[in-house]
């Protein structure tokens, strides 16, 4: 029994409530300490943790004691671990971005305490091993998110806002309707005693339905082919600190859960799924790409661009193997760390000219080297170049991919990646390198605190690229734990498995 | 801006001053009674919020924020506190979260005591906290009442245009 489990859980919620009693002008630096206390005590369990299951294996506690298939279980694997440090990682970046960019109106409505239910929800959703549970920490998340996108209630917000949580409603019904077929059909929900029963269901017509209404409901949240259309014309609305949170969190949950409950859980699906998977991934790479081109503002490009990083995290779904699911974490990792950085940067920009739109900036390359030599080693990484981290994201794809003989998609990821790097170039030479038109002198300097976040990100992203053995070992164990039915059920049911707890608790 | 309520009716308003104790003390009641019997602190929060929401909608808002002066945001934190911390200290002894710990002797008239009715106590506190915060800003949200936004429309088409 691992119960500190729960403490990435209660941390946030506690300090949450705590910094809503100090939501005020006076008491905000109270509130600003309380939050960032929670999210580096987080970010230090969650390194733990990481350890910990690196080191001693899959980790499992039981809420309130209940055995396993009966309470709500908490599961903590290679996979699950990576992604809460790496997500508590972002948020601890984008609360020091805040503080540095927001201005004090924000900070009074509750944007912290959103901030820290976010992070809640996220790391519940990481951490559960119950697929009800999961639509719990889903919604508490999309709550926070729904609060942070439209604060601020700028018409631009409230029409994106709109269009995001109609979409995401949409997608939680169908979540809904799978969760209650899935429960028909094997009696539980407890994602290794469901896959446990799903070997001996002899129903294959029912059992492709639930599949194919959780890769839809996943699937909208990831922004996938025809289910993004909410993420581009919400994300350029919000401040710059909350999309960028946005872009390293919420679609990434959704891929998370795709990894969890069709690589695990349904993987018999999976594998019957994978050509379909396969070119839906492939779909949403080049169409993410090429919507990116038509753009002429910094924020709505890398939007875009955020759709096609997707189409490799579900490329690495759709080849359905142990290597598969490895190399899409690894990408998924480098990506979430990559996007949340370039948002910084190009937020800093877009704070300095007051605008996002490209034809109105430029020259900043002069003004500002810093910012400019960050960003481009961003678009390095982002593009796949070595010795960043977005090589060895991508490489490791390719690789499996070839391996496996899809040939195909390896190719589509290989040519999206040159696109991905002349679209990128696009925003270098429009804000960094051209002439500016106007007079640069008068416009405000970048305050250390608006470059740091995107930079420490861009120096992690080299830093995992020089020492990528590291993450690439740990990715393949945790891609092998992620398709090894057998492990984790004996690690959440013990080696008899979850059937075994019914009968003798039937007896 | 019209500051009276929507309906102006003697009965509501006579049925609301003594409905508000007894909904209070039925919600403490309901809170009690609620770990094995129907009710608890969710449901006991939606009874004590309907009788402050009932004075709201007999008195106004502004009444029913004057007569019970309460910082519902700070009560809803309050709320989270309390249903957390009653669920923390099975942690410390080494139990899982939210382990129930219960006194071994029933009190008369109060019935079984244990860390789950002190969640249920911060459940309570926050469902009343907002459930009540909400139907406030509802209804103190003037583009809610056609009453008041047919007298902005007119202002906008008699008054002169603005520079």
């Amino acid at each position: 029994m691992a119960n500190h489990l729960f403490l990435p859980l209660i941390s946030p919620m506690l300090a949450a409530a705590l910094a809503l009693i100090f939501t005020r002008t006076k008491t905000r630096n109270v509130a600003r300490g309380i939050v960032l206390t929670s999210v580096v005590f987080n970010l230090a369990y969650s390194l733990w943790l990481v350890w910990t299951v690196a080191t001693t294996g899959i980790q499992v506690t039981q809420a309130a004691g209940w055995e396993a298939p009966f309470g709500i279980t908490l599961v903590a694997d290679g996979a699950s671990a990576l992604m809460l440090c790496v997500a508590t990682l972002l948020m601890l970046v984008t609360m020091s971005y805040s503080f540095a960019s927001l201005d004090p109106g924000y900070e009074n409505f509750f944007y912290y305490p959103l901030l820290l239910l976010l992070l809640l929800g996220v790391s519940g959703a990481f951490l559960t091993g119950d697929i009800f549970n999961l639509y719990v920490w889903f919604e508490v998340l999309l709550l926070a998110s729904f609060g942070l996108m439209t604060l601020g209630g700028s018409r631009a917000q409230l029409e994106g806002g709109l269009k995001y949580v109609v979409l995401n409603l949409l997608g939680s019904t169908a979540f809904l309707m799978a969760c209650g077929l899935l429960y028909g059909t094997v009696g539980s929900l407890n994602m290794a005693h469901v896959a446990e029963r799903m070997q001996s269901v002899n129903n294959p017509g029912i059992v492709t339905v639930i599949a194919c209404l959780f890769f839809f409901a996943y699937g909208g949240k990831a922004a996938i082919l025809p289910l993004f259309f909410w993420l581009p014309t919400s994300y350029h609305t919000p401040p710059v600190a909350v999309t960028a949170i946005f872009s390293g969190l919420l679609t990434k949950v959704g891929a998370y859960s795709l990894y969890r409950v069709l690589g695990l859980v349904l993987q018999d699906e999976l594998v019957r799924l994978a050509p379909f998977v396969l070119v839906i991934a492939g779909l949403t790479m080049v169409v993410g790409v090429f919507g990116a081109m038509a753009q002429m503002n910094v924020r709505r490009i890398l939007s875009f661009h955020i759709i096609s990083q997707i189409g490799y995290t579900i490329m690495g779904l759709g080849l359905a193997s142990a290597v598969g699911l490895a190399a899409g974490l690894l990408f998924t990792v480098h990506v979430m760390i990559v996007k949340t950085a370039l948002f910084f940067i190009g937020g800093a920009a877009e704070q300095i000219y007051g605008t996002g739109d490209l034809k109105k900036m430029g020259g900043l390359a002069q003004r500002e080297p810093l910012l400019a030599i960050f960003w481009f080693l961003g678009i390095l990484s982002l593009a796949g170049i070595p010795p960043m981290s977005g090589f060895f994201g991508k490489l490791a794809l390719l690789q499996a991919g070839v391996n496996q003989g899809a040939i195909g998609i390896s190719v589509i990821a290989a040519f999206t990646g040159i696109l991905t790097f002349f679209s990128m170039l696009k925003i270098w030479n429009e804000v960094f390198w051209k002439k500016s038109y106007g007079d640069m002198s008068k416009l405000p300097r970048v305050t250390p605190g608006l470059l740091l976040p995107g930079a420490l990100l861009v120096m992690i992203s080299l830093a995992l690229g020089l020492g990528a053995g590291v993450l690439v070992d740990y990715s393949q164990m945790a891609g092998m734990q992620l398709f090894d039915r057998a492990g984790y059920i004996a690690s959440v049911c013990g080696v008899q498995g979850c059937e075994a707890i019914v009968e003798a608790a039937l007896r | 801006m019209i500051k009276a309520t929507n309906y102006d009716s003697i009965v509501l308003r006579t049925v609301a001053r003594l409905m508000m104790p007894l909904l209070l003390l039925l919600s403490v009641f309901m809170l009690l009674r609620g770990h094995n019997l129907p009710g608890g602190g969710f449901i006991g929060g939606l009874v004590a919020s309907s009788a402050i929401i009932m004075q709201m909608i007999a008195f106004g808002p502004e009444y029913a924020r004057r007569v019970i002066r309460v910082n519902y945001l700070g009560l809803a934190a309050v709320g989270i506190l309390v249903a957390v911390s009653a669920s923390v200290p099975a942690l410390l002894v080494g139990l899982p979260f939210m382990r129930a710990f219960w006194l071994p002797e029933a009190i008369p008239g109060i019935g079984k005591l244990g860390t789950p009715v002190v969640f249920d106590v911060g459940v309570f506190l926050l469902v009343i906290a907002v459930t009540t915060k909400i139907a406030m800003l509802l209804s103190e949200e003037p583009d809610l009442f056609p009453m008041h936004m047919e007298q902005e429309d007119e202002e906008g088409v008699t008054g002169a245009p603005k520079a």
